[in-house]
């Protein structure tokens, strides 16, 4: 058994809208493996992304906020840390990527800047000269040409892939114990997002790191993920190592998802399996099980909500169909 | 073998840039001399990275931009250059779906009147007819038929471009191009509007330009596939043939960066590419590719390969090739 860095129990985060309150996540639980990458996968609004900001307690203020739950790293609990503690585990332990490196950059400092500013906050005993010389660093190992020009330019004199290392060089200024990746390639072209995995895998395999990634792309996962949680409405449906969950996806939803992606070696212009109708609203979610209107094995039973199975000590499904699935898919 | 309901030649498009007084003039080479056929019935894959034209080239093909040089034949007739109004008369019979429904749909208008607006510019029907022949849309493409008295903000990004295609379809069109038209979906939504997709080509033969950075979805719904780089199009056959066995670096290089859904496979040989998409303002003279390709020779810097036939339906624009 790998040791664990960050333990999420039974997280329930809501948010205020105008009409009432919406529980955006229902109790989710993960361990995120040390020096390994956890994937969090699901479609949209399934939760995945406010998972990462409330690892980082970074919720929209006043509307969103955490219920109940805990999550638990170096002995505390950030989801009850007061605002200054989080300050510094913010960014120095426990840093964040983003989707979009140009919004989360800001346009009217230079890059160079940008990467001090962290060392400003977490290391106030280095001077600006080492400041400097640690950024040019971090900019070289993040793979920019002459790192030493770039440190003096914008944000808008780099192409995409170029800001995304920017961003990266910046969350991992002071070595964090855990890096949260919110879809970090997904605006990116398919040939630079192979540049950005391989990035962040040799980081990680440099820095022993844990990386939690969060993808709606299935092949991202295959190709980064060590473990995988996957979500839908706001609860986890599944969680198992990444082999075992590609090779036996034992929840519905994970196997609609699996089949219904066109693959590169796939028959051309055929029908493509579908998982039928849309994600419910969350302000009218079913009660029991949250997938059953689009299952094909829902039952009576599924009106309550599913318990954890262990399917192996690395594989857990929250349904209580999967045996019926596995049948299934065995007669296949 | 059939007429070809499309012959695009030579079609290039491009856009000045700057040209103040004093300001060297530069140009964007979004289009850059591509030339195909398409035939009734089939769907022509477009795939290529951000930048690479596939998106300009398809509206160039409606006339949504006036093209700066070639020719755009429509079943025989040359139309590259033909006037407002009868190309208004044309766009009956080639349409587009974009990206983005939330964009492309009038929020202030219900699903009806967004319906119903072709119809009327093309003078077809009553009212009740339009009316009816609406809801008859909404119903083909799987939707309720009161949708059409609801909004676009009501529906969901699927449902909208439900929407879209059913207003592509209103006026029994006989090429859709299709932009972008799934890439903002969810996987399992994407999936129910590509077999849709599939469905309403074969029921009414309908010629599709499907254009999408993403090579397995349009490997999925094309028939034969071309290969983007820089304006020009570097490789061009059928959907098998393209992942089988590609025959420019570029496309193999794009066939290798693709995330499989397969995590055995994580460590399978793999060429990775070096270095962004250069900026199609100005672009090397030689080869668009010479830059990134690992297997550029001196020659690839200087000459501009082009697209020569290789086998039966397998054109390709490489050097190595020879």
């Amino acid at each position: 058994m790998t040791d664990t860095i960050l333990s999420v129990r039974n997280l329930c985060t809501e948010f205020t809208v105008e009409s009432g309150t919406v529980r955006v996540l229902d109790g989710v639980s993960f361990d995120v493996p040390k020096g390994k990458t956890l994937g969090i996968v699901g479609e949209s609004g399934c939760g995945k992304s406010v998972t990462a900001a409330s690892i980082m307690r970074l919720l929209p203020q006043p509307h969103g906020k955490i219920v109940s739950g805990e999550i638990l790293y170096d002995g505390k609990n950030l989801a009850t840390l007061s605002k200054e503690d989080m300050y510094k585990v913010r960014g120095d332990k426990i840093s964040m990527i983003f989707q979009e490196p140009m919004t989360a950059l800001n346009p009217v400092h230079t890059v160079g800047r940008q990467i001090c500013e962290v060392y400003e906050l977490h290391r106030p005993d280095y001077d600006k000269d080492k400041r400097k010389q640690k950024a040019i660093r971090m900019l070289e190992k993040v793979g920019i040409p002459e790192p030493a020009k770039r440190f003096d330019e914008y944000p808008h004199q780099l192409s995409g892939g170029m800001r995304q290392r920017v961003m990266i060089a910046i969350a991992l200024a002071c070595e964090p114990d855990i890096l949260i990746a919110d879809e970090p390639t997904t605006a990116l072209d398919v040939t630079i997002q192979a540049q950005i995995l391989d990035l962040m895998k040799k980081l990680q395999d440099d820095n022993g790191m844990s990386i939690i990634f969060i993808t709606h792309d299935l092949g991202v996962v295959a190709e980064m993920c060590d473990e995988v949680v996957v979500m839908y409405a706001g609860r986890a449906a599944e969680q198992a190592d990444v082999f075992k969950l590609f090779e036996n996806p034992s929840h519905p939803y994970t196997h609609g998802l699996l089949s219904s992606i066109p693959k590169l070696d796939s028959q051309p212009r055929t029908q493509l399996p579908t998982i039928p109708g849309s994600v419910p609203s969350l302000l009218n979610m079913p009660s029991g099980c949250r997938f059953q209107n689009r299952c094909d094995f829902a039952t009576d039973q599924c009106q309550q909500t599913p318990e954890q199975t262990l399917i192996a000590s690395d594989h857990k499904v929250f349904c209580w169909q999967w045996q019926t699935l596995n049948q299934k898919r065995a007669e296949a | 073998m059939a007429e070809p309901i499309l012959r695009i030649r030579q079609l290039k498009q491009h856009f000045k840039l700057g040209g103040g007084l004093f300001q060297k003039k530069n140009f964007v080479y979004a289009v850059d001399g591509v030339s195909f056929d398409l035939y009734p019935g089939e769907t022509l894959g477009l795939v290529g990275e951000s930048g690479c034209g596939k998106s300009t080239l398809g509206k160039t093909l409606l006339r949504l931009h006036e093209p700066t040089a070639g020719t755009i034949e429509f079943e025989g007739q040359d139309i590259t250059h033909l006037g407002e109004k009868a190309m208004r008369r044309l766009r009956q019979d080639i349409q587009i779906i974009f990206q983005d429904p939330m964009e492309s749909l009038n929020a202030r208008h219900t699903i009806g009147m967004i319906l119903e607006e072709p119809m009327m510019v093309h003078g077809i029907g009553t009212p009740a007819e339009r009316r009816e022949r609406a809801k008859a849309l909404l119903e083909r493409v799987g939707l309720p038929r009161d949708a059409v008295d609801r909004y676009p903000h009501e529906f969901s990004g699927g449902q909208r471009q439900r929407i879209g295609i059913a207003r592509a379809i209103s006026l029994k069109p006989k090429v859709i191009v299709c932009d972008e038209s799934v890439s903002a979906l969810d996987v399992s939504v994407q999936s129910q509007v590509l077999n849709l997709l599939l469905d309403l080509q074969q029921e009414m033969n309908l010629a599709l330009i499907f254009i999408a950075h993403d090579l397995s979805v349009v490997r999925h719904v094309s028939d034969r596939v071309a290969v983007m780089y820089l304006g020009r199009v570097v490789e061009l056959t059928d959907a098998h043939t393209i992942y089988s066995s590609p025959k420019h670096p570029y496309t193999q290089s794009l066939i290798d960066a693709i995330p499989i859904p397969d995590p055995r496979q994580r460590d399978r040989e793999r060429i990775r590419l070096t270095g962004d998409v250069p900026s199609p303002i100005n672009p090397p003279k030689g080869c668009h590719f010479a830059a990134r390709c690992p297997r550029a020779m001196d020659r690839c810097v200087t000459e501009q390969p082009q697209l020569i036939t290789l086998s039966e339906g397998h054109e390709a624009a490489c050097f190595l090739n020879e």
